[in-house]
């Protein structure tokens, strides 16, 4: 018997065949160690994660008496089908689709750009403008949509600077519209597109682009044919984490598009806490979830064929 | 990684003009708020004469704001603290042990970040309603502890992942016990991923607005929703004044963060 045959502690030891039934004293004793360290977190998730959610799906089923304002006891599935059919939700949820594809689409084309300038920079001047660029994401979202209400609004600062420089007669009426509510979930969630192109880059193998050169590629085909293929990955992740919070964003398009504008986030509040249609709400809510997970998982899926296929 | 110096590595001017467009748009909203926080005027301008701290005095004697200034400190400490607290020993069970089911926790305990906040706004108020303790500090304290236990848990695995094991293998093999091990040997090495992951757990409950605003009474307001009720009503500059504090405190973290993590590594390596 040598080292390299005793089991470690701390390290699962890989499963010899002939213990497949039974676990050996130390297999079984490593899971129960493993098990005892995770399980506080498990069950407090269980309790405050998984038994809300399930309470709020049996919730959606309720019918909703609106002349009382009560939950009756009956179940159906009124509210999924009122949600499906009903044009005023149709909108809604066609809005807030409309909103995730644009502001993507927008974060690719400008976050993209910048990660690589940002990326091609050297010290100091690229730590401090990483700084700059991600330090956003600590602040409040709310502080950063009141900057956008400051700027858009009729008496902002973009209205005034367009007046003065005698580009327009009447002040441009920009907030509660969508362009505001567009540029305005940009800003706040092109530094995620950024980070996620940055880390991709961060892996890239410098010497492969080099290589490139010096046999004879330009800059745009090196670009092209041999950084972009490289950090496709972190755009497309990028562009899943931009979409997903945009289809679920809250504060942002309540304050810049106001009521008339609603998407399916705060028309889920707006039915808990000014409708207080409780039922409807919950059923709005697991409709938002399940499309959700659906894409994000969706999109993981078709993300791993795609390249396991090409490596492989 | 080195970047090696080469002509073609370097941004040509339209790269460089777009970089500067591009730190426009992304520094000014956050550089509006703070100049409107001083003007002098009754509503939002940028003031140009002069320069006032009114709304930051109006501040000093505003109950409501300070009321929700300290819930907003007392609910990052409590929930960042109970949620490092149990990312810690997860993170243990999951970086240094192969179990069945594994994957199946690791993505349970992630999955906050995949659920959209108002679903789980509304989750934990119909839970809370259900348990008729809706509102407490205590409530948002646990919901809180929920939403940010993904940062802590991504920053102290990492720690982890990043600290190879031969001195918790020493440690045992000379015969200390494992809780002996982790508070000797464990602990002191992965430190620098606990704080970490503490301080972003703290300010990510610090933010928190969109869940929060479904588990708040008026006794428990956080300041997030104390500016977006404020904004969603009256608007007056009393508001930007709050939004610069939060600027500055975020700014002073990120300094701390930076002078004992690295900011860099806080911001890109763990996500």
């Amino acid at each position: 018997m040598n080292a390299a045959t005793s089991t470690p502690p701390g390290v699962s030891p890989a499963p010899s065949p002939k213990q497949t039934s039974v676990l050996s004293p130390e297999v079984a004793g490593q899971r129960r160690a493993a098990w005892t360290l995770v399980l506080p977190a498990t069950l407090y998730f269980l309790v405050l994660l998984a038994v809300p959610l399930v309470l709020t799906f049996v919730l959606s089923l309720h019918d909703f008496d609106p002349n009382s304002g009560g939950i009756l006891p009956t179940v159906s599935l009124r509210h999924y089908l009122d949600i499906v059919s009903d044009s005023y939700f149709y909108e809604i949820f066609l809005r807030t689709l409309l909103l995730s594809i644009g502001v993507t689409l927008l974060c690719v084309l400008v976050g993209v750009p910048e990660a690589i300038f940002l990326f091609r920079m050297r010290d100091p001047w690229r730590s401090l403008c990483l700084v700059l660029v991600l330090g956003p994401l600590l602040i409040s979202v709310v502080v950063r949509t009141l900057g956008w209400s400051i700027l858009l609004g009729r008496e902002g600062l973009v209205n005034a600077v367009l007046t003065r420089l005698g580009l327009i007669d009447h002040p441009l009426q920009m907030l509660f519209t969508m362009g505001a509510v567009t540029v305005a979930l940009v800003h706040v969630l092109v530094p995620l597109m950024v980070l996620s192109v940055w880390t991709s880059l961060t892996r890239l193998d410098p010497a492969v682009a080099h290589a490139a050169r010096s046999l004879g590629a330009g800059r745009a085909t090196v670009m092209w044919r041999v950084v972009l293929p490289q950090i496709t990955p972190g755009i497309l992740s990028g562009s899943l984490i931009v979409f997903a919070l945009t289809a679920s964003a809250f504060a942002t398009p309540a304050l810049i598009g106001g009521r008339r504008l609603k998407v399916v986030a705060t028309t889920a509040y707006d039915e808990f806490l000014g409708t207080l249609n409780w039922p409807l709400g919950a059923a709005i809510a697991i409709v938002l979830l399940v499309v959700n997970v659906l894409i994000i998982s969706g999109y993981n899926r078709a993300l791993e064929k795609r390249f396991t296929r090409r490596l492989g | 990684m080195t970047s090696q110096d080469s002509r073609y590595d370097r941004n040509g001017f339209g790269a460089l003009a777009f970089h500067a467009v591009f730190l426009v748009f992304i520094l000014a909203p956050l550089v509006v708020v703070c100049l409107v926080a001083f003007t002098p005027d009754n509503f939002l301008s940028i003031p140009t004469q002069r320069f006032s701290l009114r709304w930051f005095r109006s501040l000093m004697g505003d109950e409501d704001f300070q009321s929700a200034l300290r819930t907003s400190l007392w609910l990052g400490v409590m929930s960042a603290t109970v949620s490092t607290a149990l990312a810690v020993p997860t993170a243990m069970g999951l970086a240094r042990y192969r179990f069945p089911g594994r994957d199946a926790v690791n993505a349970f305990l992630l999955s906050p970040l995949m659920i959209p906040p108002v679903v789980l706004g509304i989750a934990f108020l119909r839970l809370f309603t259900l348990l008729d303790m809706g509102g407490s500090f205590e409530s948002l304290v646990a919901c809180h502890a929920l939403l940010i236990f993904p940062y802590a848990l991504r920053l102290i695995m990492a720690a982890l992942v990043g600290q190879a094991d031969e001195g918790e293998r020493a440690a045992r093999s000379l015969g200390a016990g494992r809780w002996t091990t982790f508070r000797r040997i464990t602990l002191p090495a992965i430190l620098p991923g606990v704080a970490g992951g503490w301080v972003l757990a703290f300010i990510n409950s610090f933010d928190e607005l969109t869940a929060t605003i479904f588990v708040t009474s008026p006794e428990t307001i956080t300041l997030p929703v104390r500016i977006y009720m404020n904004m969603s009503e009256t608007v007056d500059p009393s508001v930007a004044a709050i939004s610069t504090l939060l600027i500055g405190l975020t700014l002073a973290v990120m300094l701390v963060l930076d002078r004992i993590y690295g900011l860099n590594k806080v911001l890109v390596g763990n996500h």
